[in-house]
């Protein structure tokens, strides 16, 4: 077991930079995620971990070692790929006894790694069996396998789970986990699929166009994000993103959208007048049943009108106009418009609202966050 | 139901008669011309086996076979060794590599009558350019004389063969080749494997499925070979590189013997079925291929 640690890390194909200076360091038997969209990079600094690809500038430590220079093979690594990538022409205790036999291994110690590796993922059955006699999970299983024989000090992960059935994705998902908390070996899983980043990791690595936006654990994550992308990436369904203007009101700031309805603000010291972005998330937001139905009385006009105003619509909310309610069971998203925006609403109440019908939002008690409408940092 | 298998009768009909006409008795009269004294210009008798009476005694007959086997047997074992480490060399990530490609397939494109008249010129007794351009190196003190003497005249007509036939074997594989996935190389390195490891851990055995089947088409074509040869030596020198192709033809055409000739062509027919059966027991699927069920 080891630790890693990228420092500065950059690579470019041709004159592309695609991976812009990554500095992020994995503690012992730490679970860390690395997650983006497609495209952000984060395969490829999975791959210069496991040597795979040139590091084009930067320092990638594993333990104490500099790998930057060294074979994947002398990493001390092991990884899973997406596609699993086992050998069709060998057997399920050959693909796993692969590593081992190049190494020189004798028969005994293969067949005891694999039989202890094959009791941890049950897979004693199968072990004659072809890779194409084997289902997606089975041979999800194997592929674990055959990194966990070698015993090696980091695991990495390249979205293992994206070619199951979603079923299967959350069964595989809390068996890797079980297994690294039984293992205790320090992994780094790629993924691009936020909710197996929350649930999975010790520590996540939210990526975006080849840079690090933020880093730390999936609650900090998801109470405190660092910028705008992270706060829509993290979490689902995703924050709403409300724009308006800054306002101070006799009930404190609110933001002001341009229908004149005001939501509260959280505090912050840009002043009143100031463009903004507030970001909701969808259980953040609370029907005001009471005033369902009820069509707005109060026309906007001068500044007292809306200050009077204002301090009604922080207890009766702001209007919005259903759009599509779909039910989950346990609980139902509710998509309105409001104030011009698109936004959703998680209740666990369940209403008898129909397309179309008007319905008043309030902000519950809890961390509303304010952006920058242009940089997206948070304010 | 009646008027269903009539009509599929009928759609058959066609291709049926294209298939008889074309393929069924062209090889029936061939294998009835073999049991026959037929000359050209006048029918021939039944004679039963005769024809292969004879030919067993024959000497020239049984050095076509030597010929044939070793043409056969040294031309595929190169094509194929050349056209794996050309595919192999082709597949890596080269500058200008589709126009490479193009290139490795010219020798196939262009017609063999053509090709052997350039290797002819090539390996001429008086201008070769191969003689020349050793003379000047100083390598050599007289002109080699290619297609003169026996031995140098087959590994002439086998080089030739060979040139010809290496961007088959070398594209073939190279589609081979390329459905390997690269994560299985990528996994492979991980997992300590050397380049040599790689090539003969998975490259080989993924591949043996398409080589299988471009060799039997290669042993197939090499065996039945006969416009090589016959624009190059027509069999000569001593009749050296006679294959079994060109002296059946000589033999039926130019001596008139059809029968005989016939009989030399019908001859290659249980060593092209072996060819074929090996290969039909090579290309079964092998049990890592066949997928799904629980056995």
């Amino acid at each position: 077991m080891a630790t890693v640690k990228l420092k500065q890390v950059r690579k470019s194909f041709g004159n592309t930079e695609v991976v812009h200076g990554v500095d992020v360091s994995i503690d012992d038997a730490e679970f860390v995620v690395l997650v983006g969209p497609s495209g952000c990079g984060k395969s490829t600094l999975l791959r210069m971990i496991a040597g795979l690809e040139e590091i084009t500038e930067g320092e990638i430590y594993i333990g104490d070692a500099l790998v930057n220079k060294i074979a994947p093979k002398e990493r001390d690594i092991a990884m899973v790929f997406q596609n699993y990538a086992l050998y069709p022409h060998m057997t399920v205790f050959e693909n796993m006894a692969f590593s081992m036999k190049l190494a020189g291994c004798s028969k005994q110690e293969q067949r005891e790694r694999v039989d202890e590796a094959t009791r941890i993922l049950g897979l004693g059955d199968y072990l004659e069996r072809y890779p194409r006699q084997l289902s997606g999970g089975q041979r999800q299983r194997v592929a674990m396998g055959r990194a966990i024989v070698r015993k090696p000090q980091v695991f990495l992960f390249d979205e293992p789970l994206s070619n199951l059935d979603a079923k299967l994705r959350v069964q595989m998902r809390t068996e890797i986990r079980e297994l690294h908390q039984r293992l205790k070996t320090t992994s780094v899983y790629v993924t691009h699929d936020q909710i197996e980043a929350m649930t999975m990791a010790d520590k996540i690595v939210v990526m975006n166009k080849g840079n690090v936006e933020q880093v730390g654990s999936p609650l900090d994550l998801y109470d405190h994000p660092a910028n705008q992308f992270v706060a829509g990436f993290i979490g689902s369904p995703a924050m709403n993103f409300l724009k308006g203007v800054l306002v101070t009101v006799s009930a404190g700031r609110a933001v002001k959208f341009a229908t004149d309805r005001i939501l509260p603000a959280p505090a912050s010291a840009e002043p009143d007048g100031r463009e903004v972005i507030l970001g909701v998330r969808p259980e953040q937001l609370l029907i005001n049943t009471l005033a369902s139905g009820e069509s707005p009385s109060t026309k906007p006009g001068s500044d007292e009108a809306t200050a009077r105003q204002s301090s009604v619509d922080f207890e009766s909310g702001v209007e919005a106009k259903v759009v599509v309610i779909e039910p989950t069971g346990a609980d139902t998203q509710i998509l309105c418009k409001l104030a011009g925006n698109d936004v959703v609403v998680v209740t666990r109440e369940r209403h008898t609202f129909r397309p179309g019908d008007l319905i008043r939002l309030n902000v519950q008690d809890g961390n509303t966050c304010l952006f920058d409408p242009m940089s997206g940092g948070r304010l | 139901m009646d008027n269903r298998n009539v009509l599929g009768a009928l759609f058959m009909l066609p291709a049926a008669a294209i298939l008889l006409t074309f393929l069924t008795y062209p090889l029936g009269l061939g294998v009835w011309l073999g049991f026959t004294d037929a000359k050209i210009g006048r029918g021939g008798e039944w004679i039963g086996f005769e024809n292969y009476e004879w030919l067993w005694d024959d000497s020239v007959f049984r050095l076509s076979i030597f010929n044939t086997f070793l043409y056969t047997v040294v031309a595929s074992i190169v094509k194929f060794a050349l056209g794996l480490w050309l595919a192999l060399l082709l597949n890596r990530h080269l500058p200008f590599k589709s126009f490479l490609r193009a290139i490795v397939l010219l020798p196939f494109i262009v017609p063999t009558v053509l090709s052997a008249i350039a290797f002819w010129w090539i390996y001429d007794a008086q201008f070769s350019v191969l003689s020349w351009t050793l003379m000047k190196l100083g390598l050599i003190d007289e002109y080699i004389n290619f297609l003169g003497e026996p031995n140098l005249a087959r590994a002439s007509t086998i080089t030739a063969n060979v040139w010809r036939g290496v961007p088959f074997v070398a594209i073939c594989l190279l589609a081979g080749l390329q459905t390997i996935s690269p994560a299985l190389y990528e996994a492979a390195a991980i997992d300590g494997a050397t380049p040599w490891q790689k090539f003969r851990n998975i490259t080989l055995p993924m591949l043996s499925p398409i080589i299988a089947v471009v060799m039997t088409f290669s042993v197939l074509f090499t065996f039945t070979d006969f416009q090589l040869i016959w624009v190059l030596t027509r069999g000569g020198p001593i009749n050296a590189t006679h294959l079994m192709a060109t002296l059946s033809f000589q033999r039926a055409i130019p001596g008139g013997a059809l029968g005989e000739g016939a009989a030399i062509a019908i001859s290659m027919i249980p060593f092209l079925l072996a060819a074929i059966l090996f290969s039909y027991f090579g290309l079964q699927r092998r049990k890592w291929q066949q997928g799904g069920s629980d056995r």
